[in-house]
């Protein structure tokens, strides 16, 4: 089971969710952080890390000895990350995505591939519960290929939790695609329901099951759920706004050690989402 | 020519919310959604579009079935496993490198440019708002933010406006980075938990990295004082200062659902009266040196 906790809008439970299911699940599950611009799984989680491995992506190295200033490589570049102008190279590494193009065109072999660091993933563990968490480095543009790194690494015998980063466009997609279950959190407000829009015409895109978290659940007006009605989207679970809640998340203190009751909230969840899965299996299967 | 631009690092600590109270009290200024991945500002400002324009963010591969014969080269040639056994590209993964257009030996691949989204010229009541809406799934945001700044400051050099008040996007990645560059002044909005300070750190290390400007602006400060207290400390000792608390009050969300900024919004008093403040100290934070000032030439 591969399962991603998503939103269109920031800051609307994703990562208490993530973290709170996943020590519910305890060692049947591995939580993935992938919101590698700002990672928070690991001030909740408060893990041992066994391992920090940097992570880099190709980048293209020029030998002048060996450069005929031919300029094949800057044409094929499709994102300006290279241009020959006289007897000079010019590469710009944050531009360039890795697609070895430049390389593979070059007829006297000056370029080679070298590496830009993109950031690092952390592998450590809670009490059996696996944890991986990529981490971008500061500068770096790209993070989908950093998030792609971090689900490369996650074991394939365990529930995969991943906590996803905001939004709907690549990196997003980059942390959803290919997981049999998403869930997106939101806060019945009008920016949380119209960024709950898009990240629900993201899901679909994808054409995987989905449930909504709705938190604060008490805040705003009931809107969200009148659109959760209209377009079959299952409610899994509400949490109302308690500041107790509100403040335990300042101190980063998970619900479910802090609180009782929230343990058996959070296996029922496990329940609910994995119910949703099987009968979208079964649908596309009829 | 001053821009403003308010990010946060942490998405949801009231970024959007609070630009909109900024966009009522400040006077002739020009307004610039660069959150094009989840715009929200518009829910708030209500603009009238005025003129809407297509964003063009690259070209996909597409294989021609008639043209193709089946040697699968593309295939081992793309490394964002975009291509499938049958040989369709996924348009989604395709990252639009070309590679396989330009290396395919019969020429089989088509590159169609994209329509990734639309950009606005609008007016609002409290004046111009240039916006945009990325498409889904799409790639490119920073380029997006990069063209919605650049038209924004366009419009104040025309209209001979002296502000720019920006909305930022969350995070640290690519379109913030387009976000924040040449910017006079970032005002970073955090709210006093541990998430909020670990993600104003980094941040923080990108406003330096990029040689930008900041000020600390922290919302719902009561939820935990003693964070919020630990936070401006941290802040200050990287020479960020902060310009105000606000604390958490829910007549936020009651002027939202109402489409109203909060100096709209009935029974507000204490909050405007804050805000006021804040919105002074700003303007005051903001560089006197002309160089630091914007100009078009940074976008050519």
């Amino acid at each position: 089971m591969k399962l991603c906790i998503a939103s269109g809008k920031g800051g609307t439970g994703k990562t208490t969710i993530a973290v709170n299911l996943a020590l519910a699940l305890g060692e049947r599950a591995e939580l993935l952080d992938c919101d590698v611009e700002e990672p928070n799984a690991h001030i909740f989680l408060r893990p041992e890390i066994t391992d920090t491995k940097e992570i880099d992506t190709q980048i293209p190295l020029v030998d002048l000895s060996l450069c005929t200033f031919c300029g094949q490589c800057a044409q094929i570049c499709r994102f300006s990350a290279i241009t020959v102008v006289a007897k000079k190279v010019l590469i710009f590494q944050d531009l360039c995505h890795s697609c070895g193009g430049c390389t593979l065109v070059c007829p006297t072999g000056a370029l080679s591939e070298g590496k830009r660091q993109l950031g690092e993933v952390s592998t450590g563990h809670k009490n059996g519960l696996s944890f991986l968490s990529g981490r971008m480095r500061i500068g770096e543009t790209m993070a989908p290929p950093l998030i792609r790194q971090v689900r490369a690494q996650a074991d394939s015998r365990k529930i995969t939790i991943i906590d996803a980063p905001p939004g709907t466009s690549c990196p997003v997609i980059a942390a959803m695609s290919g997981v049999d279950c998403i869930v997106l959190v939101t806060e019945p407000t009008p920016f949380g329901l119209h960024d709950l829009k898009l990240a629900v015409e993201a899901v679909r895109l994808l054409d995987i099951p989905c449930g909504l978290v709705i938190n604060r659940a008490d805040i705003g007006t009931d809107e969200v759920y009148r659109y959760a009605q209209q377009e079959n989207l299952p409610v899994l679970l509400s949490i109302p706004f308690d500041r107790r809640i509100a403040e335990l998340y300042s101190e980063g203190k998970p619900l479910v050690e802090a609180l009782p009751g929230w343990r058996e909230t959070f296996l029922q969840l496990y329940e609910d989402i994995d119910q949703l899965t099987q009968a979208h299996k079964e649908k596309v299967h009829a | 020519m001053h821009e403003i631009v308010i990010i946060s690092g942490k998405g949801g600590t009231g970024k959007t919310t609070l630009t909109a109270a900024f966009c009522a009290l400040a006077a002739d200024a020009v307004f610039c959604d660069a959150d094009v991945d989840a715009a929200d500002l518009h829910l708030l400002l209500q603009p009238t579009i005025k003129e809407q324009h297509e964003f063009i963010g690259g070209s996909k591969a597409v294989i021609v079935a008639e043209r193709c014969n089946q040697c699968g080269v593309c295939r081992g040639l793309c490394r964002f496993a975009a291509i499938s056994a049958e040989l369709v590209v996924d348009q989604i993964l395709c990252e639009g490198c070309g590679v396989c257009v330009d290396l395919c030996p019969e020429k089989a691949i088509d590159f169609p440019e994209q329509l990734c989204g639309h950009w606005f010229h609008s007016n609002t009541r409290f004046g111009p708002l240039v916006h945009a809406r990325l498409g889904i799934a799409e790639e490119n945001s920073g380029r997006l933010v990069h063209l919605v700044r650049k038209e924004a400051l366009q419009l104040a050099e025309e209209e001979n406006k002296k502000l720019i008040i920006t909305d930022g996007p969350p995070g640290i990645g690519c379109p913030v980075i387009a976000a924040i560059g040449g910017a006079s002044l970032l005002l970073v909005v955090v709210e006093p938990t541990l998430s909020g300070r670990h993600d104003l750190e980094r941040v923080l290390d990108l406003a330096a990295h990029f040689k930008v400007p900041a000020r600390l602006l922290i919302n719902k400060y009561d939820l935990n004082a003693d964070m919020a207290q630990a936070i401006e400390a941290a802040a200050s000792e990287r020479d960020v200062l902060c310009v105000g608390r606000i604390p958490f009050d829910p007549v936020f969300t009651r002027a939202m659902v109402q489409g109203q900024t909060i100096f709209e919004y009935a029974g507000a008093e204490e909050r405007q009266q804050e805000l006021r403040t804040i919105w002074t100290r700003v303007l005051a934070a903001l560089p006197k040196d002309s160089e630091q000032c914007l100009t078009l030439k940074m976008y050519t």
